[in-house]
This record gives C-alpha cells, sequence and structure tokens, in this order.
C-alpha cells in the first residue's frame, strides 16, 4: 500500500547549511501490516510519519501510495486522501481544546461526505463505545486521565476508517502500564478494521508488537532484529525503557494477522473487557 | 453541500465554545451597527423635523396662496369680500380641493385683566391646522363642529393665556372680544421664542359674524391657502388667477406656491457627517475585530494544524475561519440594528425636535438593511486576514506549536 523509494528530506537551517533528515528510506507497508519505527530523538522518526501522512512532501526520492505516485496529487488531493485514508495518534493526544469527548471525535467526521458526514455524530459514538468511552460522551477531554485521552484520540484517529493509522509515540506521555493498555486497544482495533498501523516510539515493548521494526539512525532506516540487537539498543535508549519492562521489550515480535490476529499481550486483557478506569491509573475528576 | 453545512457548523462551534472573546470581540461591531443604523434613522427623522419645521412656516408641499388686493386705492368694500369669498368657495368644490383655509391677520381688542389690548389675530379655517402643522400643548385645534358655536372660539398663545391670568384650560376660561363678545380658549399653542406677546387664531367665519373687522388693522381680504398636489400645481395656478381675477374685477389677484421656498430639506453636508460619524464608527469595531480575530487564529495554530491532519483543504479551512467572522457579524449586527431601534424608538422626541414630530417616520428598513450589510461586509474583510493566516501555517509546524 505504501511504497517510499530512497526518499530524502533536506532542510535549508537560518545559516544556510542544508539539514539532511532522512537519507535514501526505503519502506513499504502492507495492508494491515503493523510497522515500528525507532530511534533516537532528532533522528527524523516524525519527519519520516508526516511524509508518510502526506502532511510533508520529500526533498528527493518517490513515494507511491497505492501505486500512484504521491507527487502527482495536487495539494487539494492529497489532504482529501489524508482525511480519507490515514488517521494520526499523537503523543500529546492533540485532542481539540473546549470541545467535548463526542465532538472530538466527530471532527474529522466535519470533513467528511455523504452518509459519513451526515451521520456523524453515531458514527462518532459507536467508536467510542468500541474503545471503551462510550459513557464519557459528553465529558470534557481535559478532565480525564492521560490513557482515556489517548483513546479519544485512537477514536478520532480510527471514525472514518482509515487504511493506515500513523500513531507517533502513542505510548509517550503515558505510564508504562496504561501504555500497554492502549497499545492493546490500538492494535486490536487496527487488526479488527484492517488497518495498516505505523509506530514510531522509544519503547521497545511497544515497537516489540510490531511485524517488522526499524530503526532510524541518522536519516537513515535500516531493519532492526530485536532478539539479536536488543542489548545494544537498550543501551541507545536509557530512559525509555524502564528495567522492570526489559525482558518483555526484548521479547521477538508477535506474528500478526491482519482482521484475525491474537491479542499481542495475550496476559493483557482486550480493552472490550475491562473498563479503562482500572488500567489507566484512576481518572482525573 | 455537505461541505458547506460542514463550515458553517464549525464556525458557530467556535462561536460557541469561545462565547466570552466573541462577545468581547464583537461589541464593537454591534455598537459601530447600532451607529450606522442609528445615525440613517436618525437622519431620516431629522430630514422629517426639517420638513414639518418648514411646513410650519411656509405650509406643506405643495401650497398656493392666493392673494388679491386693489392696486389703485384703498380698501375693498364688502361687496367685493363677499364677490371674492363666494368665488374661493367656487373654485374649491371646481377643482375638489379638500385642504383650503382662509387667512387673515388683523388686529383685535381683548379685555384682560389689566385692561383691553388690542393683539394680532388670524382668522383661518379648520383646515389651517393641518396645511401648516399647527401645535398646540393643551387642549385642541378647531374642528369644524366649532364654526357652528353660539360663540367665538380661540386658541392663543402660552403669552395670551398668561396675560389672562390664567394657568391652564382646566376651567374653560373665556376672554371678551371687542365691547360685548364672549370668546372660548379651547387651545393653547407653545411659546416660540422668550418674550412672545399675546396672538390668537378665531375661525374665519366667526370673526366676521361676531366682530367688525377694521380694514385698516390688516388684510383687507384673507389670503387663499390651499394644499394640492404637486402635479396639479401649475395649471390650478393660471385657473385660479383667472378665475379669482374674473369674479373680483379691478382687483390684483396672483398665485404663489411654496415649492421653491425651501428650508425644508436636510443639509446634504450634514447628512453625509453624520452616514460619515457611523461609517468611521464600523470601521474601528471593524478593526477591532481583525485584531482579535488574528490574536485567536494565532492561538488556534495547532488546532488548525490538528484539522488539517483531519483532512480539512486549504479552502475549507479559509472559509472556516472567514465564516466565523461572517456569522458572528451577522449576529452582532443584528444584535446592533435591535439596539438601534430600540434606542430610536424610546428617543425623547419632544426634546430633540422641540415640540416632537407629528408624522414620525418608521423605523427605515433601509437603515436596517444598511446596518446589516455594513456589518457582513465587515465581517468577511475582518476574516479575510486571519483566514489567509490561517491557510498559510504549515501543517507540520502547526500541530507541534
Amino acid at each position: 500500500m505504501i511504497d517510499l523509494r530512497a526518499i530524502t528530506r533536506t532542510v535549508r537551517l537560518p545559516d544556510d547549511r542544508m539539514l539532511h533528515i532522512l537519507r535514501g528510506v526505503d519502506l513499504t507497508v502492507a495492508t494491515g501490516e503493523h510497522v515500528a519505527v525507532v530511534g533516537r530523538s532528532g533522528t527524523g522518526k516524525s519527519t519520516l510519519l508526516n511524509l508518510l501522512g502526506l502532511l510533508d512532501a520529500p526533498t528527493d526520492g518517490e513515494y507511491l501510495l497505492e501505486g500512484v505516485p504521491v507527487s502527482r496529487l495536487s495539494n487539494r488531493a492529497r489532504t482529501l486522501r489524508r482525511g480519507a485514508d490515514f488517521g494520526f495518534v499523537f503523543q500529546q493526544f492533540n485532542l481539540l481544546p473546549g470541545r467535548t469527548v463526542l465532538e472530538n471525535v466527530v471532527a474529522p467526521l466535519m470533513y467528511a461526505k455523504g452518509r459519513e458526514f451526515w451521520r456523524r455524530r453515531t458514527l462518532a459514538a459507536q467508536m467510542l463505545d468500541r474503545v471503551g468511552l462510550g459513557d464519557r460522551l459528553d465529558a470534557m477531554p481535559e478532565r480525564l486521565s492521560g490513557g482515556e485521552q489517548q483513546r479519544i484520540a485512537i477514536a478520532r484517529a480510527l471514525v472514518r476508517g482509515p487504511r493506515v493509522i500513523l500513531a507517533d509515540e502513542p505510548t509517550g506521555a503515558l505510564d508504562v502500564q496504561t501504555g500497554q493498555v492502549v497499545m492493546d486497544l490500538l492494535d486490536s482495533v487496527a487488526a479488527e478494521t484492517g488497518a495498516a498501523l505505523v509506530t514510531i516510539t522509544h519503547d521497545l515493548s511497544v515497537a516489540a508488537r510490531a511485524q517488522r521494526v526499524y530503526r532510524l539512525a541518522d536519516g537513515v532506516l535500516v531493519p532492526l532484529d530485536l532478539g539479536t540487537a536488543g542489548a545494544e539498543w537498550v543501551g541507545d535508549v536509557p530512559t525509555a525503557v524502564g528495567a522492570a519492562a526489559r525482558p518483555r521489550e526484548l521479547a521477538p515480535p508477535v506474528p500478526r494477522e491482519p482482521a484475525h490476529r491474537e491479542p499481542a499481550e495475550p496476559a493483557a486483557p482486550a480493552p472490550d473487557q475491562q473498563p479503562a478506569a482500572r488500567h489507566d491509573g484512576g481518572e482525573r475528576r | 453541500m455537505s461541505g458547506f453545512v460542514g463550515a458553517v457548523l464549525e464556525a458557530w462551534d467556535e462561536l460557541r465554545i469561545h462565547k466570552v472573546r466573541v462577545l468581547l470581540s464583537l461589541i464593537g461591531v454591534a455598537v459601530a451597527v447600532t451607529a450606522i443604523t442609528g445615525v440613517t434613522a436618525a437622519v431620516a427623522m431629522l430630514k422629517q423635523g426639517f420638513a414639518e419645521q418648514a411646513d410650519r412656516y411656509n405650509g406643506r408641499p405643495v401650497t398656493l396662496m392666493v392673494n388679491a388686493y386693489s392696486s389703485t386705492g384703498p380698501a375693498t368694500s364688502a361687496a367685493q369680500t363677499a364677490t371674492y369669498d363666494a368665488a374661493y368657495q367656487q373654485a374649491l368644490a371646481r377643482y375638489s380641493i379638500t385642504w383650503a383655509s382662509r387667512t387673515q391677520q388683523t388686529m383685535a381688542p381683548f379685555r384682560f385683566p389689566q385692561g383691553t389690548q388690542t393683539v394680532p389675530i388670524n382668522a383661518v379655517d379648520p383646515a389651517y391646522g393641518a396645511i401648516y402643522r399647527t401645535r398646540v400643548i393643551e387642549g385642541r385645534w378647531f374642528t369644524p363642529e366649532d364654526e357652528k358655536a353660539f360663540a367665538p372660539v380661540l386658541v392663543v398663545n402660552q403669552a395670551f393665556l398668561t396675560q389672562l391670568g390664567v394657568a391652564d384650560l382646566r376651567s374653560h376660561p373665556t376672554v371678551q372680544l371687542g365691547d360685548a363678545v364672549t370668546a372660548t380658549i379651547i387651545g393653547v399653542q407653545p411659546e416660540q421664542w422668550s418674550g412672545e406677546s399675546p396672538t390668537a387664531f378665531v375661525l374665519y367665519d366667526q370673526l366676521t359674524h361676531w366682530y367688525q373687522v377694521d380694514p385698516t388693522m390688516g388684510q383687507a381680504l384673507p389670503t387663499l391657502a390651499m394644499w394640492v398636489p404637486t402635479d396639479q400645481v401649475d395649471g390650478l395656478s393660471s385657473h385660479l388667477v383667472r378665475d379669482m381675477k374674473a369674479a373680483v374685477p379691478g382687483l390684483q389677484v396672483d398665485v404663489q406656491d411654496n415649492r421653491t421656498w425651501g428650508g425644508g430639506e436636510l443639509d446634504s453636508a450634514t447628512k453625509w457627517i453624520g452616514l460619515g460619524v457611523g461609517g468611521f464608527a464600523l470601521l474601528l469595531g471593524g478593526l477591532g475585530l481583525v485584531n482579535i480575530s488574528l490574536t485567536t487564529v494565532r492561538y488556534r495554530i495547532r488546532e488548525i494544524g490538528i484539522r488539517r491532519s483531519f483532512g480539512a483543504t486549504s479552502g475549507r479551512v479559509f472559509f472556516g475561519v472567514m465564516m466565523e467572522s461572517v456569522v458572528a457579524t451577522v449576529v452582532a449586527g443584528l444584535a446592533g440594528v435591535v439596539l438601534a431601534v430600540v434606542l430610536l424608538k424610546n428617543l425623547p422626541i419632544d426634546r430633540v425636535f422641540g415640540g416632537g414630530l407629528q408624522d414620525i417616520p418608521p423605523f427605515p428598513v433601509s437603515a436596517a438593511l444598511v446596518g446589516m450589510a455594513a456589518a457582513t461586509g465587515v465581517g468577511a474583510l475582518a476574516g479575510i486576514i486571519p483566514a489567509l493566516v490561517a491557510v498559510r501555517v504549515k501543517v507540520i509546524d502547526a500541530i507541534r506549536y
């Protein structure tokens, strides 16, 4: 579905020097696949995600979306495809201030057409119910816990039925346990909808859920085998990996079958079966 | 369709969520719209005030005044007066003139507590009140029924009443006219300037019936005032001259009309100054709105970025931000127009126009439309700059903002 070929991204700094953020990145993501990209801060992970989500354009190279070069699409066409095909989950949730939980999830549907637009509140309520927030429709997000806020963000990312979910540090602002619950949810909903999931993370336990893991270093994307390179990698990311979580983070990735996949962490209950409040570290209201 | 509805709903949501900010930013616009609408309506009232003021001196447009006089010698005879009066009545019937009055200015003696005093009087017909918009502050003006009264009735000015030692009309005051006739005062006119001397209006037929007018004390023959339709003035003028000359041969007859006397038009400079003040207020309100909108858009850059990630096209973002401004100013414009209507309906017209207007013009629809159009225009203009800023934001920068 996604095919990046020798993508580079370069920006000119204020002192006229060129900063090479991405250097010849090749990446393919198939429908329903889960891919993780790990790397230190400042290595270009978010830039790669922005390119994938059509928020940014490469300096060089070719980006094929379902076989069509993205460079041939007009700005408007790119924007419309972004709305229809991509769902974004951000580290800081990026919920719209002043809006209720329901209004936040309705927001992407405001740019949809036809039945999707006119049934927006029903669709949003159904999606919130699916992520375990069916009883929080009229709550204000800022009064909910971080885990609940991220679940709102996930519902919002999925409400238009995207074909690709782009998650930028989805657990970065959450504690370990809540992060696992959120990732369980993201994995299960992505699997149910058959959407591809591209996760950018510092957290190896999050990366370990993916079928393929890549490491981005100095703008170069290389495959990473967590089973063999884990110890070296842990040394690279001292803050994101807690000692207690380390053995599991280094476990080999769980094979993932789109749409019929078992949860990545069998020990963790599915979100639909577990009230979120028990896993989110409590509510702040 | 869904795109347009979505943009309007988004704009409305934005206003709903940021009520306080919107309210603060729109106070200026609402006040400005009140100003421009109020000024437009006030100009209409002022115009009416000027017109009524002119009518009091010159008669309503168009009033013809027929004067007959002897060019050779002294006063006219009683027979000539009777013939002249008959010709006048015939002319009214022939040309179907319904609003007409004889007007004879003369002097008559009245007995006041201090003694008899000769007072200027104006002998008129009841229609004079409508033609010259006469005002009474107490009592009433003459009616046709008064002509059948068994004693003359008077409408006097405030100075007359004061001279008579009477405070008001509750006691139905009377005054002796000449030697033996008692006249009843039925109405009081306001004082037009301080130190005014006593004057009185009396019905023409009653005066000639009850009192022997001294022809040396004023007009020998009454002026005939006729309020006629504008498109008939020219034809009527020549016919009246011809008819009256034929009726009283030997007398000079002329007809004047008040079309060119002026005085009733509002100075166009005044009009434009009024509208200019309103327009300037609107400009200031609009600038305030631009300022707050720009600040708000910068504050909302992250939100705009997030919306772009949902698939909001730049056109949609532009339209949405502009719609916020337009929807807000339309609401503010509506509030401003309502405020202007309320203010003008409660305006102390007596104080502003020195005695009030007889025919208060309705609140002009054009003023309301001008106000609403101005508000919408300001909203669109004030929305363009923030909308351009919103569109130029780079999505990836906006999300991180």
